[in-house]
């Protein structure tokens, strides 16, 4: 990349609500806080005001590993607002704790680097009082 | 006159909820609604998984007011339900066709004759005032759930990210290339050259396709369709009342309908696959027919990536088999065995938004598709959506 490049335009912040400022917020203490049932066991995300498993209110935020997979990914080259010129990895990332529990995010790499398959660990980003999950390749130093 | 085929002579009520009234509450205006829905399900003792149509009043509003802060996309979330009809003006309920449904039901149900569905959009005029006219997220200062909240702060502002990881996933399980997804967009264009309403009509070739530039991979520019100011309309009517018009009518020979969660940051499975297969299992269970005797095919295509996947879903493409269908352009052709989005689709004749691929149906079925003319088609399979799915299989006599 770069380092002349134009600064890349401010992200657009998730709205904190009951059930969703536990994911949004969880970084602020290292944590990738995701949305588990204390009855079945199951987790979900987005998180919701009940189980949608067993239909339980019994749901809680709940620390994850933070670590997952790449299960698909795209390498974004369009520039929606100004100043987001360079491309940059968009994925969504299979959690190590349960089959088919995505989380969506960017990947923290050289975006030609990104691959289906890759595995990859939590990081977070900080804007106001939103502590971004991001991911990087796993075991490499984030750039 | 008492007549025992009135529409409210069909339908009883069953069970009733409500809430705890607050001032104000101490749940949330989503648990308030959970609560309600939980009781009259239990109060009717049918089972959550029953329930396959959800519907409110009025439109999930953002105003901010608080008159209407929870849609059916969030409540079949929660309730962990699938249904396969929605209120349509609630996000999508099932693609654009949910207006066509609905219309068929006003009509079934005696309530009207004729029903006028029609579908408008201005999306080129409103993006020569604001780029921003385009973006997910509107004007608001942040996004919340419901709004592309999973999505946006990643600067995924377009829902061309979110079909460029389907294509991606696709690539990575088929082995699918560039070149036979680049197929969709000329084998489009090469129909849009025929089409004189097409804002497309000059041939691309595979290596103008694959030229263009990259907008997020693997889709480019030519994988994206084309916003336009249009509007297209569709008369329903009753049979009773065709009689008489002036054109032969066109009958449903089935339709298919579902809805999901797409932009919600709800997703499962592997990326392969939307909820548009359970529209086509629906679709194909209210008919005798089979894929063999769909003539032709108007085929949703906001992104390219559609056709691959709508293909599957309504079974007239096997499992992995649709991005070698369409290569070549052989098999999609006019005189093709399965002719495909014969007036350009929206890739190449713009973005009618879904309704333009009914209006093709029906052209083609009247015999009015002049130099892109399918041959006596008989019968044609339309699907719209990429949000919510909606398929109907149209037919002549």
């Amino acid at each position: 990349m770069s380092g002349e490049a134009a600064s890349p335009p401010e992200r657009k912040l998730p709205a904190l609500t009951r059930e969703t400022e536990a994911f949004w917020t969880g970084g602020k203490d290292g944590q990738l806080l995701i949305q588990r049932c204390s009855q079945c066991g199951t987790y979900q995300h987005p998180p919701l005001p009940m189980c949608s498993t067993c239909r339980t209110e019994t749901v809680a935020p709940a620390q994850v590993s933070g670590k997952g997979r790449v299960k698909t990914y795209t390498v974004n080259h369009q520039a929606w607002l100004p100043g987001l010129t360079e491309p940059f990895a968009i994925a969504a990332i299979e959690l190590d704790e349960q089959p088919e529990l995505y989380v969506f995010s960017n990947i923290l790499a050289q975006p030609d680097a990104v691959r289906s398959g890759m595995r990859v660990k939590v990081s977070f980003e900080n804007h106001e009082d939103v502590w971004l999950p991001m991911f990087v390749p796993d075991g490499e130093t984030p750039q | 006159m008492k007549r025992e085929d009135y529409p409210e002579r069909q339908v009883c009520i069953t069970g009733i909820g409500q809430s705890k009234a607050g001032r104000p509450s101490d749940r949330s205006a989503m648990q308030l609604t959970l609560d309600a829905c939980l009781q009259a399900i239990a109060d009717a003792g049918i089972g959550v998984d029953d329930v396959d149509g959800l519907i409110c009043h009025p439109n999930k509003s953002s105003e901010g007011g608080g008159i209407s802060p929870v849609g059916t996309i969030e409540t079949m979330m929660a309730l962990g339900i699938r249904p396969v009809w929605t209120n349509p003006s609630s996000h999508e309920g099932p693609g654009h066709m949910a207006a066509i449904f609905d219309g068929i039901m006003a009509i079934a149900t005696g309530l009207c004759r004729h029903v006028l569905c029609f579908r408008t959009v201005a999306q080129a005029t409103a993006r020569a005032s604001s780029r921003a006219s385009t973006l997910l997220t509107g004007s608001r200062q942040r996004v919340d759930s419901g709004n592309n909240a999973y999505f946006v702060p990643y600067h995924a502002h377009s829902p061309v990210n979110l079909w460029a990881l389907y294509a991606q996933a696709y690539f990575d399980k088929y082995g699918a290339s560039e070149e036979q997804l680049g197929w969709v967009a000329v084998n489009g264009r090469r129909h849009a050259g025929h089409n004189p309403n097409a804002i497309y009509r000059k041939p691309i070739t595979i290596d103008d396709y694959l030229d263009a530039r990259m907008i997020s991979t693997p889709l480019r520019l030519y994988d994206c369709d084309t916003h336009i100011d249009g509007s297209t309309a569709i008369l329903l009517s009753s049979k009773d009342a065709a009689k008489d018009l002036r054109n032969p009518p066109i009958d449903f020979e089935a339709i298919g309908m579902s809805v999901g969660t797409f932009g919600e940051g709800l997703h499962t499975g592997d990326f392969t696959m939307t909820p548009a297969e359970k529209c086509g299992d629906m679709l194909w269970n209210r008919t005798d027919w089979t894929p063999e005797d769909v003539d032709c095919a108007q085929i949703y295509d906001g992104f390219s990536i559609h056709v691959w996947l709508w293909l599957e879903a309504v079974r007239l493409c096997g499992r992995g088999e649709a991005a070698g269908f369409i290569a070549g352009g052989q098999r999609t052709a006019i005189d093709g065995e399965l002719p495909l989005n014969t007036g350009g689709g929206q890739l190449s004749a713009g973005r009618f938004h879904g309704f333009g691929h009914i209006h093709e149906a029906c052209l083609q079925l009247w015999g009015r598709g002049g130099d892109r003319q399918v041959p006596g088609a008989k019968s044609c399979m339309a699907v719209n959506g990429g949000y919510g799915y909606g398929a109907m299989l149209l037919k002549r006599d």
